[in-house]
């Protein structure tokens, strides 16, 4: 009689246990649930055409977003340039080209070990080192290199993941009509790890959109009236590279201003310029998952 | 050249070709040649190149090491280390000024320890509940939500900290100030759930299933294979997520900023304000301080701290890991 007891309350706690496990699952999703209706409640109303178009400014409801939303843009476009190549490089070196030796090691290591650094050291390294050694001063040269820093890490793997799944079959048919490696890479390795390549960019810049903490020690800006210098000129070379040395302020920066602030009328501006971050954050994400859904249907092994 | 010789048998490449009248001529065959000397150059150019870019990644640490070193050796030449660790007061820019990191080592302890109360518990049975106990279906809907958390800016965060969590908590503790380390703390609990929860899971996923099988075969319960064979299987895998969670939630920096006030107050008690290591170095960076200032250097001897303090961390999770490494 005592084991048919014992059994049953067993039972009854393998129950228990599987309400619980939903429960704790539920916390992370309910949080978000809250999170994004908190933000929609308090941010839709000031989300008109006159906030995205508008400086910011003294008066809460004259306040708006445009010289952030566009730093942000060319803050990214930085980091994407130099992010992406030195990424890509990187990872087709360690998954195509690194003999197994000590330095391949340390520099794997490394690369991991990166990516836990605290982002806030990223920016106490390139005040230290952009800002103050190479004196590229408080600009948009400076956030978009300290971005592209910190998502280095994010590349490499991304790319070393997407290559990795191509079958050594495909290089040996390459070798064995002649490639050298390079035109082996370049035909085959790159064109066909694109896919996962561009999903790990896209999430790595999902997460530099909205990093604050590095561009507020390497000198952000939170009050700034007016747009970077234009790269089109009307006199020869057509091109100018002065919008790299404005200073600047990004979306996030301007929402921790606003937030910040004792008045209520500003919390709204916070919200919603939160609100757009989301937007963008998500939005690149989507973007993320349905290449990847794309390009895993559109090549089987 | 006409006839290629380069084989190993003296007897030249040839083929045969028949001439009209029956003769037959021996006809050397075309030189096949490997890649051309500019060739050559090209690939080992480009191999180099490639080399430099992820070697690159150890110029990152280099500088990272040499700045915070450089900049906190010119203030360990003014302020002590015994008075950097034993004074409990941090006032540098006071005319008083104090040199104590201890108010910001325990704002950033108590901070992550609220944190990791909620974020360990919770990632974990997570983790159980998706690997062990999920149907397929519940999981593919419920992971990407999950790593949506991840995906929210940190000022979002805290926003959702200042003026939800702590009025939401003002209704159950009506004495608990504005500024707080306890909704602070929860929040960033909050968010670093996924980090937990997925790299646990992984490592629960991989242990093999005979295991499993062999435990249900004893006529143990899904709860019990879960907590006393599949957990301690996948020890390693986990405390690599705990490790990783640990890391995320002392160096998070805009969440305390925002919601936990910026006073360096020695206090372990999370329903007080207090700030935290990332705060100070964003409540200096906000202001104006003259490049090589005493100043200025003490944002990189906290930054220097807090390298140091995840860095600890993580030798603690490697012996950890390689300790309760199960091979099978």
């Amino acid at each position: 009689m005592k084991i048919r007891k014992d059994i049953a309350q067993r039972k009854r706690t393998d129950k228990v246990f599987s309400l619980v496990g939903l429960i704790a699952t539920l916390v992370g999703i309910v949080t978000l649930l809250a999170l994004m209706i908190d933000l929609a409640w308090d941010g839709t109303a000031r989300l008109n055409w006159n906030f995205f178009t508008a400086f910011p400014s003294r008066f809460p409801d004259k306040a708006g977003i445009l010289s952030a939303w566009v730093g942000t843009g060319v803050v990214m476009f930085v980091t994407a340039l130099a992010a992406v190549p030195m990424g890509v490089a990187a990872g087709v070196y360690l998954e195509e080209y690194a003999p197994k030796n000590v330095m391949t090691t340390l520099i794997e290591i490394n690369i991991a070990n990166l990516a836990g650094v605290p982002s806030i050291v990223y920016g106490l390294m390139a005040l230290g080192l952009f800002v103050y050694k190479f004196q590229f001063g408080m600009s948009i040269l400076t956030a978009g290199l300290t971005l592209a820093l910190l998502i280095l890490p994010i590349v490499i793997m991304a790319t070393r993941e997407a290559i990795r799944t191509i079958p050594g079959s495909i290089r040996e048919a390459a070798f064995a009509v002649g490639a050298t490696k390079w035109q082996m890479i370049r035909h085959h390795i790159l064109p066909y790890s694109a896919g996962g390549i561009l999903t790990g960019v896209i999430i790595g810049l999902s997460r530099a959109i909205g990093e604050s903490a590095p561009l507020i020690t390497i000198g952000a800006l939170t009050f700034i009236a007016f747009l970077p210098a234009s790269p089109f000129t009307g006199t020869f070379p057509f091109l100018s590279f002065e919008w790299l040395k404005s200073p600047y302020t990004v979306l996030p920066i301007q929402a921790f201003n606003w937030v910040s602030r004792p008045q209520k009328a500003f919390h709204l501006n916070a919200a919603a310029a939160g609100l757009t971050l989301m937007a963008m954050t998500l939005a690149m994400n989507g973007a993320a998952i349905w290449i990847r859904y794309r390009f895993r249907k559109r090549i089987k092994w | 050249m006409s006839l290629v010789t380069h084989r190993a048998s003296n007897r030249p490449v040839t083929r045969e070709t028949s001439l009209p009248g029956g003769v037959h001529r021996l006809s050397p065959l075309p030189r096949l040649r490997g890649p051309g000397l500019l060739q050559r150059w090209q690939e080992r150019a480009i191999q180099a190149t490639l080399f430099l870019a992820a070697a690159s990644s150890i110029a990152i640490t280099l500088g990272i090491v040499g700045i915070l070193g450089f900049e906190s050796l010119a203030f360990f030449k003014q302020v002590s280390l015994f008075t950097f660790l034993t004074d409990t007061q941090w006032t540098p820019l006071f005319d008083d000024a104090h040199y104590g990191i201890m108010p910001l080592v325990a704002g950033t302890a108590t901070v992550a320890a609220v944190a990791l109360c909620l974020a360990l518990p919770v990632g974990t049975i997570t983790a159980i509940y998706l690997s062990e106990y999920a149907p397929h279906r519940v999981r593919e809907v419920v992971k990407p939500f999950l790593e949506l958390l991840t995906a929210v800016p940190t000022v979002v965060y805290g926003y959702f900290a200042l003026l939800f969590v702590t009025p939401l908590l003002r209704h159950f503790i009506p004495s608990l100030p504005g500024f707080n380390m306890l909704s602070a703390g929860l929040v960033i609990g909050v968010m670093i759930i996924p980090y937990v929860s997925s790299l646990s899971e992984d490592a629960m996923r991989a242990v093999p299933m005979h295991l499993r099988e062999a435990s249900y075969a004893m006529g143990a319960t899904r709860f019990q294979t879960s907590t006393r064979v599949v957990f301690p299987a996948a020890l390693s895998g986990v405390a690599a997520a705990y490790v990783l969670g640990f890391s995320r939630a002392i160096g998070e920096t805009m969440v305390v900023a925002i919601a936990a006030g910026m006073q360096p107050h020695l206090t372990f008690n999370p329903m007080e304000p207090a700030a935290t290591i990332t705060a100070y170095i964003v409540q200096v960076s906000l202001g104006d301080l003259p490049h090589g200032s005493l100043g200025y250097q003490t944002i990189f001897a906290a930054g220097l701290t807090l390298m140091l303090m995840t860095l600890v961390f993580n030798i603690g999770g490697h012996v950890l890991r390689k300790r309760f490494r199960e091979k099978y």
